[in-house]
């Protein structure tokens, strides 16, 4: 396959950044978007060209380390598919490609393709996690969990942090990633002594962190490489206002 | 309680549920005028002879909702441009719909249709004649009232009047078609398994509300085209004859 890249180039988070225009024959269908941009760098470095920077990690679709927007679709144009995973047979021969970063406020890009992410990882240490005595591994029997929470929290919690929820929001909104971290534990037996506290604290280091706000598009869980349901928001809602009700009233 | 950008949406989903609530028993309302005169004119009459409190109670509070919602969008707005402060070079869309894209295009212009409609038929200070309509019509004994029928079949005989009635219906169908299922969104009464169902709901209810509010300007243009007769021909043309 031959194709034209129209490729997003960023010094540095101070500089305007612009794009660049590359041709790159012989790319085969087989390989991934991500080995097609390795392929465009061992091109560009050949040629005396600083490669473009992206992020990518596992290459399996697991980690969320990969980004990009492809088309203007975050992750490409295919459904429930992370960069890695996007095959260049969905592409055309001799197609134009628009290859941008992850565009947010709470997202600084970092250099070309690469964005600074870390305002997810401030939601998560706000109440993204359970307080346990550490110690040896609880009997698996000793607390039951009902079979739909069960699945329910294992749906929210197959987020892998990818942020192209944000991506995808016309409004960079990060409500699905939050929904689905604090929604994770608090359908689960474990996550119910904290959960109050959970929902404020991480909407608080959400709203801190310049994300903007829910529209109910639903354009993230159509963007969402792991398919996480519009419900978790719903749900966020509904435990925001308890939480916030049961506070007036404490 | 409403700081947060959560709580924003509450505001937003509680004051349009009671405008939600408000434009159907409006809309009910004035359906009664296809009833004839007695039935609009006696029902206006019960309206504006309701106890003060009641009265002003009530549009004071439709105010608010009005204001709240109109301001908490405005806020929203700006954090939502200052949050994704450059678009994608190829910016394209899966799963929104248009009505949904336009929320703050369509409630524009509705503010604007809401402070022209309170101008012309409430505070009547687009045509002040308008205050001049007395009838005895659906009166209580030994009573004039405000002769609401023919102030509508008067106001609606404008056609720009009408055509921008129409229109700013339309807007507002667009606008509950999303507004209506995103009041539960927003509150978290809502799940995947009744998503479409309450999509379906709105939708259904944005178009009765579009269809309910645009029959009475339809009517009074197709009669004053002679392209149907609905109204008695000598109550349609007396407000004619006053302008």
């Amino acid at each position: 396959m031959n194709l034209i890249l129209k490729v997003w180039r960023q010094d540095g988070a101070d500089d305007e950044g612009r794009f660049e225009t590359h041709q790159i024959n012989g790319v085969s269908e087989d390989s991934s978007f991500l080995e097609m941009m390795d392929q465009l760098n061992e091109q560009l470095l050949e040629e005396g060209n600083e490669p473009i920077l992206f992020d990518h990690d596992c290459r399996e679709g697991v980690c969320g380390t990969c980004s990009l927007t492809i088309n203007g679709f975050a992750h490409g144009p295919e459904n429930s598919t992370t960069t890695c995973q996007l095959h260049m047979r969905k592409f055309s021969d001799g197609e134009t490609i628009t290859v941008e970063p992850f565009r947010a406020r709470a997202f600084p890009v970092v250099r070309d393709l690469v964005v600074d992410r870390s305002a997810f990882d401030r939601i998560t240490q706000a109440g993204g996690f359970i307080t346990v005595r550490t110690g040896s591994a609880p009997d698996g029997n000793a607390l039951p969990v009902p079979k739909d929470d069960s699945d329910k929290a294992m749906d929210a919690a197959a987020c892998i942090g990818c942020g192209a929820c944000v991506a995808s929001c016309k409004n960079a909104s990060a409500m699905l990633f939050t929904a689905a971290k604090a929604g994770h534990l608090n359908l689960l037996p474990q996550g119910q002594a904290e959960k109050d506290k959970r929902v404020l604290s991480m909407v608080s280091a959400m709203d801190k962190s310049g994300f903007g706000n829910c529209r109910n598009y639903g354009e993230c869980s159509a963007a969402c490489p792991k398919d996480i349901s519009l419900d978790y928001i719903a749900k966020l809602n509904r435990d925001h206002v308890k939480a916030k009700i049961k506070k007036i009233f404490a | 309680m409403f700081t947060s950008s959560i709580g924003k949406k509450y505001l937003m989903a509680l004051t349009g549920f009671v405008l939600i609530g408000f434009v159907f028993v409006h809309m009910a309302g004035n359906l009664q005028i296809l009833m004839g005169p007695e039935k609009i004119n006696a029902y206006a009459h019960a309206l504006q002879s309701l106890p003060m409190p009641i009265l002003w109670g009530s549009r004071i509070f439709l105010l608010v909702c009005v204001v709240l919602h109109a301001w908490t969008a405005i806020v929203l707005i700006r954090e939502n441009r200052a949050a994704r402060p450059r678009e994608n070079d190829v910016e394209v869309t899966k799963r929104a719909g248009l009505s949904s894209l336009k929320m703050g295009l369509t409630g524009t212009i509705l503010l604007f249709f809401i402070v022209f409609h309170l101008l012309h038929f409430t505070v009547r200070a687009v045509y002040p004649e308008y205050d001049d309509l007395m009838t005895t019509v659906g009166a209580p004994e030994g009573m004039e009232v405000h002769n609401v029928y023919s102030m509508v079949l008067a106001g609606f005989q404008h056609t720009w009047v009408s055509v921008f009635y129409v229109i700013s219906m339309f807007l507002l169908c667009g606008h509950l078609g999303h507004g209506f299922s995103s009041v539960f969104q927003s509150l978290g009464i809502r799940s995947e398994s009744w998503r479409n169902k309450i999509d379906w709901a709105a939708k259904g209810y944005a178009w009765l509300i579009f269809l309910g509010f645009s029959i009475v300007p339809i009517l009074v243009i197709g009669q004053k085209f002679d392209l149907i007769s609905f109204f008695e021909p000598s109550l349609f043309s007396e407000p004619l004859a006053m302008r």
